[in-house]
């Protein structure tokens, strides 16, 4: 009974959480610009889409973005991290304290704080906002983030690893890299992921730095939405949908494969 | 070894992108166009407070309702077999995964006069109710797209803790609400509390959410600052000034709600 609830509450959750999306994507393929009548099957607003140059160029931008501030992110958070494990204990708290400032402002303000900094520098240097300042901002909110996941590996780091290495004949730069970092790359990678997606999604501080004629699809898509009701954002949304899906497929596919083998063998044993 | 000097680039990234950008809010709320030092936006803030404290109670409101349906979903996660915890979890990861924005607008069509719900009613001769451009409007698109904000972290906790504590207060005599409320929910407090700091924040801080399901008469601060910056109401020491107040109420609520958990925040990372 107990069991029956639970699993029911469950998919109550799962409902709540789908139900908006599987609606969006089935009126992607709806005939007319209602979103409550199903008039007809089309895939116009795909073609639509494709034909959207603006679109793509966002698309395009997004990625461009995500990757290079993710990458500056990781090796300067990295580093950032290696530097605050080695600190005393008020170096350490002070540095804590400020990388916590951007994750716990309310990113309206983060964003509001940096584009008064590029309206102001840019106009004391003569530059106008667009990818460079997107790319600075990114990389500023990223950055706590890769800070946040390293921390935890070098605590349980053995340093002992990185002593023996040298001990046995590396530079300090070749044990670092041979003893430090292979034991801190699950902390790098999860960092730089969360960096990666964390910039794919943010609209909030890149609709304040972009300035005029830079887009990335989250603004394009504020600017979509705004206009109303086209059913062309529902083929967008059905893409990304199907886009992630596949890609959180691909990711998990080992484990996938390697559970039934898991499972296949338990069935076997009993 | 001499690593403190890893961290140097970031020291100079967080002081020129996070520390001076939040100096420049500070000196813009207390500036006017002459470039005087002035208190004037504060005196003129009086017309926000209303928004202001609309924002508290609408997020306060998401941010209950959010751990209401978060934790039993996340105690069920944790305590289900391995493969399904994974498989739950990528469910719950993927609609993050999607732009918030077409989240939000998916919700604007169903909510709509004509939209799927009301014509949903409509089969049973009731409505159409206005849903869309109010409150509750704005708390269910809040919800649901904090939702998973919620669960991550609890189910984050919820894992450490060890079934044979749960089994021991068990054997030693106590009902189900008695292992809920002095087991379960004191070893999950830190997940508790960066829940509630990952919902509440940006619930507090958002502008897109409730312009697009609360319409005007629900704008909230987040909003407010918005417009002091685009369009015609361009007021950038206003907008400052506001968004200064914001960034204090929140770190003064972070400030206490830290209070409770005496650990680093790092059940706060996923």
């Amino acid at each position: 009974m107990k069991k029956v609830a639970s699993r029911a509450y469950v998919w109550l959750i799962y409902l709540f959480l789908y139900l908006p999306i599987l609606v969006l994507i089935v009126f992607s393929f709806n005939d007319s610009k209602s979103t409550a009548k199903f008039t007809g099957f089309t895939l116009h607003w795909y073609t639509d889409l494709f034909r959207d140059r603006d679109l793509l160029m966002a698309m395009l931008h997004t990625l461009e973005i995500a990757l290079l501030a993710s990458i500056i992110a990781t090796v300067l958070g990295t580093a950032a991290a290696i530097g605050i494990r080695s600190m005393g204990k008020a170096g350490r708290s002070v540095m804590m304290n400020l990388t916590y400032l951007p994750v716990v402002n309310p990113e309206i303000v983060t964003g509001v704080s940096l584009m008064l900094l590029f309206v102001f520098l840019g106009g004391l240097l003569g530059f106008q906002q667009g990818f460079g300042t997107v790319l600075i901002a990114h990389v500023t909110f990223c950055t706590p983030y890769v800070i946040l996941n390293v921390l935890p590996k070098l605590r349980q780091m053995d340093i002992s690893q990185y002593e023996a290495a040298q001990d046995l004949g590396c530079s300090p730069g070749k044990a670092f890299f041979k003893a430090v970092i292979p034991q801190i790359l699950p902390g790098i990678t999860s960092g730089a992921l969360m960096a990666f997606t964390f910039s794919l999604d943010d609209f909030m501080i890149t609709y304040f730095t972009n300035g005029a004629g830079f887009e990335t699809l989250p603004t394009m898509i504020f600017s979509m939405v705004r206009r109303r009701v086209s059913p062309k954002i529902n083929a967008l949304s059905t893409l990304i949908f199907v886009i992630v899906l596949l890609m959180l497929i691909l990711i998990n596919i080992k484990d996938i494969r390697r559970e039934k083998r898991e499972r296949k063998q338990e069935k076997r044993a009993v | 070894m001499k690593k403190k000097i890893a961290s140097a680039p970031y020291i100079l990234w967080m002081a020129l992108f996070t520390v001076i950008p939040l100096v420049l809010v500070i000196v813009f709320a207390f500036t006017n166009e002459n470039k005087e030092f002035t208190v004037e936006a504060f005196t003129k803030m009086g017309q926000f407070i209303p928004s202001l404290i609309k924002s508290l109670k609408l997020a306060l409101i998401s941010t209950v309702i959010c751990f209401v349906l978060a934790y039993p979903f996340s105690y069920i996660m944790s305590r289900s077999a391995e493969h399904v915890q994974r498989r739950m979890m990528m469910l719950i990861m993927l609609p993050m995964w999607m732009s918030f924005l077409l989240r939000t607008y998916s919700w604007m069509t169903l909510l709509e006069k004509n939209g799927l719900i009301n014509r949903f009613f409509g089969l049973f001769g009731l409505g159409p109710f206005q849903m869309i451009n109010t409150e509750g409007a704005v708390v269910v698109g809040m919800v649901y797209n904090f939702l998973p904000f919620m669960i991550l972290p609890l189910y984050t906790v919820m894992l450490k803790i060890d079934k044979s504590v749960i089994e021991a207060a068990q054997d030693l005599g106590s009902n189900s609400f008695n292992v809920i409320r002095k087991v379960i929910l004191p070893l999950s407090l830190p997940g508790i509390i960066s829940g509630i700091t990952m919902v509440f924040v940006p619930s507090v801080g958002t502008f897109m959410i409730s312009r697009m399901l609360g319409g005007n008469e629900n704008m909230l601060i987040g909003d407010l600052i918005e417009k002091q910056f685009f369009g015609n109401m361009y007021n950038p020491y206003l907008g400052s000034a506001v968004s200064l107040l914001l960034m204090v109420i929140i770190l003064i609520t972070m400030g206490i709600i830290n209070l409770f958990d005496d650990e680093e925040m790092e059940g706060m990372m996923i």
